[in-house]
């Protein structure tokens, strides 16, 4: 190991987000998952600003701030008190089976680390070792989404995916340009209280929010 | 001299093994807001039983009292290999970690055999259970080793705790995961909360209660004790894997009081946060015990990758 400690660091906190996105897969309770996707945020905001210290990059600290204040903050405070709201804090059992859906889970680690090893070769960036992890966090939120019925677990899975997503451009190329990042954080804003209000109207129409009841919607 | 040395640190792990599990129950009492008992009732608890004579089932075989006797000398057995104060002793080379996961397995064996050789009802309940337990936990805890193994390229536990230990300091994610992993296998090994409960005698709840129920006197004083001891061993072996730092390094008499020291600790600390975790969740149902072990494995083999990926 020749790693500087810092990079040290921000390795361990990729491990610690691939393993938060292994603890919501596994997670029934929807305040739960809320609070597990504050930390995926707050283990992201702090690898962020880790790595902008390391190499200079002083872009990131405004994305590491924008990460803190939206995604740690913001976003589990709103989403805590729908769950609130609309009291549906119930376990429910996903449509697989959780260790099922854990080792497909492992299944789509080892593809992402396959499929991330040719494409970290090529980036010059000294955290591209963390590229898999990223790729990983992608798959898995996508899984969640997948396996869940309910509304706020997809909708968290969405903007986990996000989280996986950003934290790939930051692995393999140090961020994108701001502009970018701030178009990014204001459509994930607006899209969580559009799928908020969706959530609501969903509830009204059907008194539930399982997903499956929008199949009947086709027939009439 | 190492020789001695090896003698010495054998024979505290079982001494001291009873006072550990005193300690985990002192706190755990405190942490329920009940009065705790003092700290060296399993001693008082041998003695007693070692005092009694001992009554045999009718239809018990000769395995049935030699059981006790095995399943101590193998916790014995693994609590000499694993390096506890002092790295290196002449009996660590006996067994490398995969042996160890078979010594385990060894006593396990007979510990369900024994059980299903009265042909209680419970006895041969609480052993499947225990081998539904087991057989999740075996492959998690090979893995967990497989992980610390291939950063350290050897299965011997002096190997590992020399490179963890005395190298240049290094975070390891992968190790990380590993330890998640290594104290769930410990907390379904040892049947605490929960997978098992050690107070427990309720039917349908008790895993490792209903194997030891024949046993009387002093049989069951050796198992009480080989489950202390157990305790113990998989406790110095977390230390030796995830926390070896203070474990004094080959023929280094002068480090040895300051080992002493740093294990005493941090078994303390090991057993405060056990009785913690204990206080804090609840018993799952028997069939929540797969995921609960699942989950151990996925960590296991998930350490494993990232080692592929970060730190090779």
């Amino acid at each position: 190991m020749t790693l500087t400690y810092h990079l040290q660091i921000v390795n361990l906190l990729a491990a610690l987000l691939l393993l938060i996105s292994f603890a919501m897969l596994s997670q029934r309770r929807v305040v739960g998952l809320v609070a597990l996707f504050a930390w995926q945020g707050a283990a992201l905001a702090l690898s962020t600003a880790i790595i902008a210290w390391s190499t200079g990059q002083h872009h990131l600290y405004y994305s590491a701030a924008l990460t803190l204040a939206l995604k740690v903050i913001a976003m589990p405070w709103y989403f805590y008190h729908l769950v609130k709201r609309l009291n549906v804090n119930r376990a429910v059992e996903p449509m697989i089976n959780i260790p099922t859906t854990m080792l497909i889970g492992i299944v789509l680690v080892i593809f992402a680390f396959n499929l991330a090893l040719p494409i970290s070769e090529m980036s010059g960036t000294v955290t591209r070792s963390t590229l898999g992890i990223a790729i990983a966090c992608v798959l898995l939120a996508f899984l969640m989404m997948i396996t869940r019925t309910k509304a706020i677990p997809q909708v968290i899975g969405f903007l986990s995916m996000e989280n996986g997503l950003f934290f790939a451009a930051t692995s393999a190329t140090y961020g994108m340009p701001l502009v970018v990042e701030l178009g990014v954080a204001l459509d994930v804003l607006v899209a969580v209280f559009v799928l908020g209000i969706f959530i609501f109207q969903i509830r009204e129409t059907f008194d539930s929010l399982d997903l499956k009841n929008l199949e009947k919607l086709k027939d009439k | 001299m190492s020789v001695s040395l090896q003698l010495a640190q054998t024979l505290l792990a079982i001494l001291l093994a009873p006072l550990l599990m005193g300690w985990v129950n002192q706190c755990r009492a405190w942490l329920q807001g009940r009065s705790a008992p003092p700290i060296t009732q399993p001693y008082r608890t041998l003695r007693k039983l070692f005092h009694k004579d001992a009554v045999i089932a009718h239809n018990a075989s000769p395995l049935f009292r030699f059981a006790p006797y095995m399943i101590f000398a193998c916790m014995a057995l693994a609590a000499g290999i694993v390096p506890t104060i002092a790295n290196d002793l002449p009996f660590s080379p006996a067994a490398d970690v995969i042996a160890l996961v078979g010594v385990f397995a060894l006593a396990r064996v007979f510990l369900a055999l024994a059980a299903m050789d009265i042909g209680t009802s419970f006895g041969s309940l609480g052993a499947r259970r225990e081998m539904l337990v087991s057989f999740l936990a075996e492959p998690a805890l090979l893995m967990v080793f497989f992980t610390a193994s291939l950063i350290s390229q050897s299965t011997e536990l002096p190997h590992i705790v020399e490179t963890l230990a005395h190298k240049d300091f290094a975070i390891y994610p992968s190790l990380a995961f590993a330890a998640v992993a290594f104290w769930m296998i410990t907390v379904a090994e040892n049947a605490r909360i929960p997978v098992d409960n050690p107070t427990t005698h309720l039917e349908l709840t008790m895993i490792h209660e209903a194997m030891i129920l024949e046993y009387s006197a002093r049989h069951l004083a050796l198992i009480e004790w080989a489950v202390a001891l157990k305790l113990f061993t998989y406790s110095t072996l977390g230390i030796a894997l995830f926390l070896p730092w203070g474990i004094a390094p080959h023929g280094d008499v002068a480090a040895l009081p300051l080992a002493l020291a740093a294990m005493v600790a941090k078994l303390a600390l090991g057993g405060a946060l056990l009785s913690f975790m204990e206080a804090i969740s609840a018993k799952v149902r028997l069939f929540r015990a797969p995921e609960f072990l699942g989950t151990a494995f996925m960590l296991a083999v998930l350490g494993m990758l990232i080692h592929f990926l970060l730190e090779v």
